[in-house]
């Protein structure tokens, strides 16, 4: 892909990302939140972190089913501002919610299993995030890379599981993205399967070849 | 020296003063009535229409002085699963439900079993109360209902001594309420028709309000039209909207939430800001239009009133 058409694209990326707060920053303006603005906020910022989220984990899958790579590129964006969302969405938590009740809030964190997992979920980002710039890359080489980044895997169930367990019923919502959430894991593991059989098949078929 | 005597009439034989009050209106609808013969087929003249207002005295004993939720956020902001899971959607597929005619079947272990309809409980003495309401995802309101109490419509089907408990029974319709159709998965958060339940002694409790109205005016639809229970001191849920059957058991009812998460939703559900819900603190709540969550008061604030009620028992346990 050539230099001009990347930017272009990162900066398409860049507009749709920032559409989501900037829609919440209108509605605030216009005081549309609705008769609970502090939950109304903190679902829209945590459905969005989870649907930045589902994107980023996307991009492979894509590449497997259609051989598309150069959506890749825009993972490090994706994942960058999953981040993003994810601290707004603990911030107006945190800050707004509790406004600033840390006994009540280190009791919710323990007791609460969907916060528990919620916690530890933004806890694991941290780290992917500190480690995204191209410098970091080479400080911990590929390979090591690689497999600190396969936390977002980790990261996507406990999404998954706090999302699953904080709604009072059955929320279809939160079943879709579970059920999308499998299919996108699902697949890896389906198309690792499938290599390190093609692997086997073609050592099986080396060996027989007669010498 | 002061006589009393009876009236001469009794108070159910007087022309409601609502409907004198409205007599106007009531010669408009009666002209309307015959000019389209289509709709002379729907039967009698009806009272006050959703939006029109509804009279009633103000009872001061039962008038909470925090201010009132505004009306917009009563009616914009509800849990209403018939309507669907948003706290939106009520208001958006409220115009799908009729609440005329209407009628509401109290039977079970009842000497005097009785279709009521909807006209005759509106020809209850009517009362506004002001009560706190407090839902189990931890955010309240205060709200004006206008009703009178269910003890009154109960007393007159005669409960039989067998019977300890009333279950309530809201309509099963997926035309007007486009939450009870099956989702794409098939599965759905609860059963219907939604069931609820209180014990008999709850259910005769002064605070219990059959209710028809809110802010001086008939029931919206996305609130419960055209008749609902208000049951004060315990979790939103318990009381169920939109009644089409009143029915007094012996046995406790199964109601919806319990067959749906029994581990998380009780029968008794009364407000306790000392058990939690298993996923989170009932300890505060955000008081719509509010911006530092509350504490939660025992029974909502009505412990004063119903704490006796649960004298002995161990309501840990009874959640």
């Amino acid at each position: 892909m050539k230099r001009n058409a990347r930017i272009a694209v990162k900066a398409g990326v860049w507009v749709l990302c920032l559409l989501p707060v900037s829609i919440l920053a209108y509605l605030a303006a216009t005081n549309d939140l609705g008769a609970n603005p502090i939950s109304f906020v903190t679902n829209w910022l945590g459905q969005w972190t989870f649907r930045l989220l589902l994107i980023s984990l996307a991009l492979t899958p894509l590449r497997i089913l259609t051989g598309l790579a150069w959506p890749i590129i825009l993972r490090r964006l994706l994942g960058l501002f999953t981040f993003f969302y994810a601290c707004l969405h603990f911030c107006v938590w945190i800050l707004i919610d509790h406004y600033f009740n840390w006994a009540q809030m280190a009791e919710d964190i323990i007791k609460r299993r969907y916060i528990t997992v919620g916690m530890l979920a933004l806890l694991c980002l941290i780290p992917l995030a500190i480690t995204s710039t191209n410098g970091m890359v080479k400080r911990l080489g590929g390979v090591a890379w690689r497999r600190l980044h396969r936390l977002v895997y980790l990261i996507g169930v406990l999404a998954a599981f706090h999302f699953l367990w904080l709604s009072k019923g059955i929320r279809a919502d939160a079943y879709l993205y579970t059920a999308i959430l499998t299919l996108l894991l699902g697949m890896r593991v389906f198309d690792a399967l499938r290599r390190r059989l093609r692997r086997r098949q073609s050592a099986v078929a080396a060996r027989s070849v007669p010498a | 020296m002061l006589i009393k005597r009876r009236p001469m009439l009794k108070e159910s034989e007087v022309t409601d003063q609502r409907l004198y009050l409205n007599r106007r209106e009531f010669m408009a609808g009666a002209a309307a009535l015959a000019l389209a013969p289509s709709l002379a087929a729907a039967g009698a003249p009806s009272g006050p229409a959703t939006g029109q207002p509804l009279q009633a005295t103000k009872n001061e004993k039962f008038r909470l002085t925090d201010a009132p939720t505004p009306f917009k956020d009563a009616t914009n902001y509800n849990n209403f699963y018939e309507f669907g899971m948003d706290k939106e959607d009520p208001a958006k597929n409220g115009h799908l439900l009729k609440p005329r005619p209407w009628s509401v079947q109290v039977d079970g272990l009842a000497q005097k079993p009785k279709v009521f309809d909807i006209e005759e409980i509106l020809r209850f003495p009517l009362e506004e109360r002001v009560y706190a309401l407090r839902c189990v995802e931890a955010w309240s309101m205060v709200i004006p209902w206008i009703g009178f109490p269910l003890a009154a419509l109960l007393k007159q089907v005669e409960p039989m001594a067998k019977a300890k408990f009333v279950e309530f029974t809201t309509l099963k319709d997926p035309e007007q309420f486009p939450g009870q159709k099956p989702s794409f998965f098939g599965f759905s958060s609860i059963e219907w028709p939604y069931v609820e339940g209180l014990r008999l002694d709850e259910a005769m409790h002064p605070l219990t309000l059959l209710t028809v109205g809110m802010y001086g005016q008939v029931l919206p639809n996305q609130n419960g039209a055209p008749v609902r229970v208000v049951v004060p001191w315990k979790y939103g849920f318990k009381s169920a909207k939109s009644l089409v059957r009143i029915r007094l058991t012996e046995e406790q009812p199964k109601t919806a939430w319990e067959k749906a998460a029994p581990q998380e939703y009780g029968f008794y559900s009364n407000v306790n800001p000392t058990v939690d819900h298993p996923r989170w603190s009932q300890a505060t709540e955000r008081r719509i239009g509010e911006f530092i969550r509350r504490k939660t008061l025992m029974f909502n604030g009505y412990a004063d009133q119903v704490a006796s009620l649960y004298a002995g028992m161990d309501l840990k346990k009874n959640y």
